[in-house]
């Protein structure tokens, strides 16, 4: 979750009391996080301290600055790193400072470095959040808890959430991913004999919003058709629920470390040998 | 090669060495956990200043906890649900001088004990003879803990029990038998409580008594109206017990003034204890809330006031499962320790240790947590935990039990404890929807923290050197003298586990000085006083505590220690009626018995 899902689709434009205000795309789904972020911390107290947030936010804005400036040879505008650091900061869990500053660092060091043929892998917070999970288990956890007890900061967040993927024309994924997931809950219901309400619970939570709006649809990291988006995104959600058989807590941001640069890696050979066979360099 | 790919070399040559800082500040941690290897007695004292050895069979106490059995339609997540009741505090009974153990039950008809110390370094159970044995018959719920205080100030302590059921209260017959008195003292039908406090929040001479519910009172563990009893979020709750005020009239009973006085929560509470925090001379009301936030009341004597907000302690909801207070930095103000819980690669919430924040007092008092800085921050699925100092070297050390559900060491229940948390308050709040345990653990077979105060800012986990190598489901822990011989001894009592008494042996080069004190005006337990010992240049305050910790009372004797050749200035006491008194240079490797003057 760092790349934005809103890629430059136009400018839209608002008319409002006969004045016309544009914002452009790539700053609604920093705005909209920050939204989260702020509302769920000052109503829920969701950030143990500001200070680990800040920091996430400002290591991935210096990383991005120093790499872009090195690697493309200009300033990169910060809108993704912007919500790379901040996904850091709200999804990472640990009394630690250290982590905080090193999920950022690594989450965007991971777009320069895990690159095959010009494009990257891995969606940043994606690796950067699954690395620490692996190798720092004694200092981190995801977040895995709900905000508040209320239904319509839910509601809240999933509509906005859906208009912001809708204008952004990822909706399909995000949409494929839920009822994926949905139905993935009652196949495990059925398996475990556990109450399926528990099994569709965690969607229920802000972990599950993020990834929904931020991870899976993030356009650097997904393949190209709307049709295989589709198709892996539903991969994800079925590597999920094997994960979840086999109680692995954060199934989720494993499946999409397995899946996603798996399915980037098959694009990208594919491309290749059309490539080839064509003489077009792709 | 061009400056490019020289630049992405040493690019990839960052990148590994950031993913090796894991592995870096693991080894660095496993250093630090070196210090707290398995040594022998010799070693320990030599290293440490102090070794414990578990004693409680030598000493004739043969307790097992047994847990209760609620609504069958519990049975699934029955272990999580009867997690609790394990309990233990120190009282002397008898006012012979040697203190005695007060142990709960929580087995449907299950036994209390009250171990008599026989100060011959055994205990024998008289509580059947006693009258508070008892406790736990069918249709009274089970016994979740019990805090000593002289509410009659007949000089003998009274025994406050609290359960998830008939709360009970037993007056001490000169210590010679208990008397239910109860339904005179006017106490409520049924609260599902865990935690109380004797306090003498108003300062007239008489303590009063706070009670914090856990579950809802209106909910019958054994016979379920409906199964949407669990709390409605994981760490925003607010559908649990109420809290109650008994003001002591005097007369042997009390009155209800909880909502009156401006304690009015819902909040699961798990510990509560009471401190004068901002030097007022009322002591203010620190709850430790599971499923929540953490509640501060400062006492103003007639009013109370939330302030968790604001003082700092009241923003990150965790799952406080204790409460307890002491003077660690020995600049006379006390710090609040609250256990939460960390579970490896799952939920790391860290213990949070409130200190004062430099500059700040009065109304204006900050705290900041600074559990990780000072090394107390781990301590697993933490329960019961106390401050006092074992080595007798003049700082307060930390004791800390851990330990949720100890059952199949093979399989956990953390995969469906984490699905079923993250879910909204329709899901969670239904123990029908929670997946079955199938004799799993949850953070079961924990090692236990025993935190040496280094004096200059940290503490180090000495618990295996030392000789606390137990890894039962540890709930209450308190700290007391058991044998007068001016130590600290450790007593835990663990969920479906033994009571287990660890000896303190503490090197004789460190001294220690300790005070019982009576109040005349003040209540005649004398909780709430405050001792300040001044030596060597230091200071450091306690006081008498009417509950502390989780589901535990330590001694009310108030024990320093002071470390080597000390030079103690002088004792500086302030009595809960306002009094102070000072004695001049008392003498050290002794207990000093004090009665306020009238």
């Amino acid at each position: 979750m760092s790349q934005s899902a809103a890629q430059p689709v136009g400018t839209p434009t608002l008319q409002v009391s006969g004045r016309k205000i544009s914002l452009d795309n790539r700053y609604i789904p920093p705005l909209f996080i920050t939204t989260i972020l702020v509302v769920g911390h000052f109503a829920y107290g969701i950030l143990e301290g500001y200070e680990r947030a800040a920091l996430a936010i400002v290591c991935a804005l210096v990383a991005e600055l120093i790499l872009g400036r090195i690697f493309f040879g200009k300033w990169l505008n910060l809108a993704n790193a912007y919500i790379s650091g901040i996904s850091v900061g709200i999804l990472i869990r640990s009394p630690a400072l250290w982590p905080f500053a090193l999920c950022s660092v690594l989450s965007i060091m991971s777009k320069y470095v895990l690159r095959v043929k010009g494009r990257h892998l891995w969606n940043p917070s994606n690796f950067g959040i699954c690395v620490l999970l692996f190798l720092a288990p004694e200092t981190v956890a995801a977040l895995t808890i709900q905000w508040g007890n209320f239904i319509w900061p839910l509601l809240v967040i999933w509509i906005l959430g859906s208009v912001i993927i809708w204008r952004a024309k990822r909706i399909h994924v995000s949409v494929t991913y839920v009822l994926s997931f949905l139905a993935f809950a009652f196949v495990r219901s059925w398996i475990t004999g556990d109450p399926w309400r528990s099994e569709i619970s965690p969607i229920t939570g802000p972990m599950y919003q993020l990834f929904v709006f931020f991870m899976v649809t993030d356009p650097k990291t997904t393949v190209k058709s709307r049709k295989w988006q589709c198709i892996v995104v539903f991969i994800v959600a079925f590597a999920e629920m094997l994960l979840r058989l086999n109680h692995v807590v954060y199934a989720p941001l494993y499946a999409l470390f397995i899946v996603g640069p798996a399915a980037m890696l098959i694009e990208i050979w594919l491309e290749s040998r059309r490539s080839a066979k064509t003489g077009v360099v792709a | 090669m061009s400056g490019r790919k020289v630049a992405r070399i040493v690019l990839v040559l960052v990148f590994i060495a950031l993913l090796a800082v894991p592995l870096v500040m693991k080894q660095l941690a496993s250093r630090r956990e070196r210090a707290n290897s398995a040594l022998d007695a010799t070693a320990a004292l030599n290293r440490y200043g102090f070794h414990l050895d578990e004693v409680a069979r030598a000493s004739a106490i043969n307790f097992i906890h047994q847990a209760p059995t609620l609504d069958h339609r519990l049975d699934h997540i029955m272990p999580q649900v009867a997690s609790m009741g394990a309990a233990v505090s120190v009282v002397d009974f008898n006012r012979d001088g040697w203190a005695d153990l007060y142990v709960t039950n929580s087995g449907e008809g299950s036994k209390n004990a009250l171990y008599k110390n026989n100060a011959d370094g055994t205990f024998k159970d008289v509580a059947a003879e006693m009258g508070v044995a008892d406790l736990n018959q069918v249709g009274t719920g089970v016994s979740m803990g019990t805090v000593w205080g002289d509410y009659d100030n007949d000089g003998y302590e009274d025994l406050f029990l609290y359960k998830w059921g008939k709360p009970e209260l037993f007056h001490n017959d000169a210590g010679q038998k208990f008397s239910r008195v109860s339904d005179k003292a006017g106490l409520p039908a049924w609260v599902n409580a865990n935690t109380a406090v004797w306090f003498d929040y108003d300062r007239d001479g008489l303590l009063d008594l706070f009670l914090g519910g856990y579950y809802a009172e209106d909910v019958d563990l054994w016979h379920l109206k409906n199964t949407k009893m669990m709390p409605e979020s994981f760490e925003y709750a607010k559908n649990g017990g109420r809290k109650y005020l008994f003001r002591n009239l005097g007369d042997g009973s009390f009155e209800e003034v909880s909502q009156k006085v401006g304690i009015d929560t819902r909040r699961w509470a798990l510990a509560a204890t009471v401190a004068d925090l901002r030097g007022t001379g009322y002591q203010d009301l620190f709850i430790a809330n599971d499923y929540g936030i953490s509640e501060l009341f400062f006492n103003d004597g007639k009013q109370f006031r939330e302030v968790g907000k604001q003082t700092g302690v009241g923003f990150s909801p965790k799952s406080g499962m204790n409460a307890s207070v002491g003077d660690i930095l020995n600049d006379g103000r006390y710090s609040i320790y609250v256990s939460n819980i960390s579970e490896e690669g799952v939920l790391i919430q860290g213990n949070n240790l409130w200190v004062p924040r430099e500059g700040t007092r009065g109304d204006l008092l900050k705290y900041d947590n600074l559990a990780r800085a000072m090394d107390v921050e781990m301590g697993a699925w933490s329960f019961g935990a106390q401050f006092g100092d074992l080595n007798n070297d003049g700082t307060l050390d930390l004791y800390l039990v851990n330990g949720y559900i100890s059952a199949d060491r093979n399989m956990n229940y953390w995969y469906d404890f984490s699905k079923i948390a993250g879910g909204n308050s329709t899901i969670i709040s239904d123990a029908a929807h929670w997946p079955a345990m199938d004799g799993r653990s949850l953070s079961g077979y924990q090692q236990k923290r025993v935190w040496l105060n280094d004096g200059a800012g940290k503490f180090v986990n000495v618990a295996q050197a030392v000789g606390a190598r137990d890894v039962f489901d540890g709930r209450a822990v308190a700290l007391v003298d058991l044998w007068n011989r001016g130590v600290l001894d450790v007593v835990v009592a663990n969920q479906k586990g033994p009571l287990l008494i660890y000896k303190n042996n503490v090197t004789p080069e460190n001294n220690w000085v300790s005070f019982e004190l009576e109040g005349a005006a003040s209540n005649r337990s004398a909780i709430g006083a405050e001792v300040r010992l001044f030596w060597d240049g230091r200071q450091q305050v306690q006081h008498v505590s009417g509950g502390s910790g989780f589901c535990s009372q330590n001694q009310r004797r108030l024990h320093f220690g002071v470390g080597k050749n000390p030079r103690i200035e002088k004792v500086e006491i302030r009595w809960p009626s306002g009094k102070i008194e000072t004695i001049k240079k008392p003498v050290f490797g002794q207990l000093h018995q004090i009665k306020e003057s009238a």
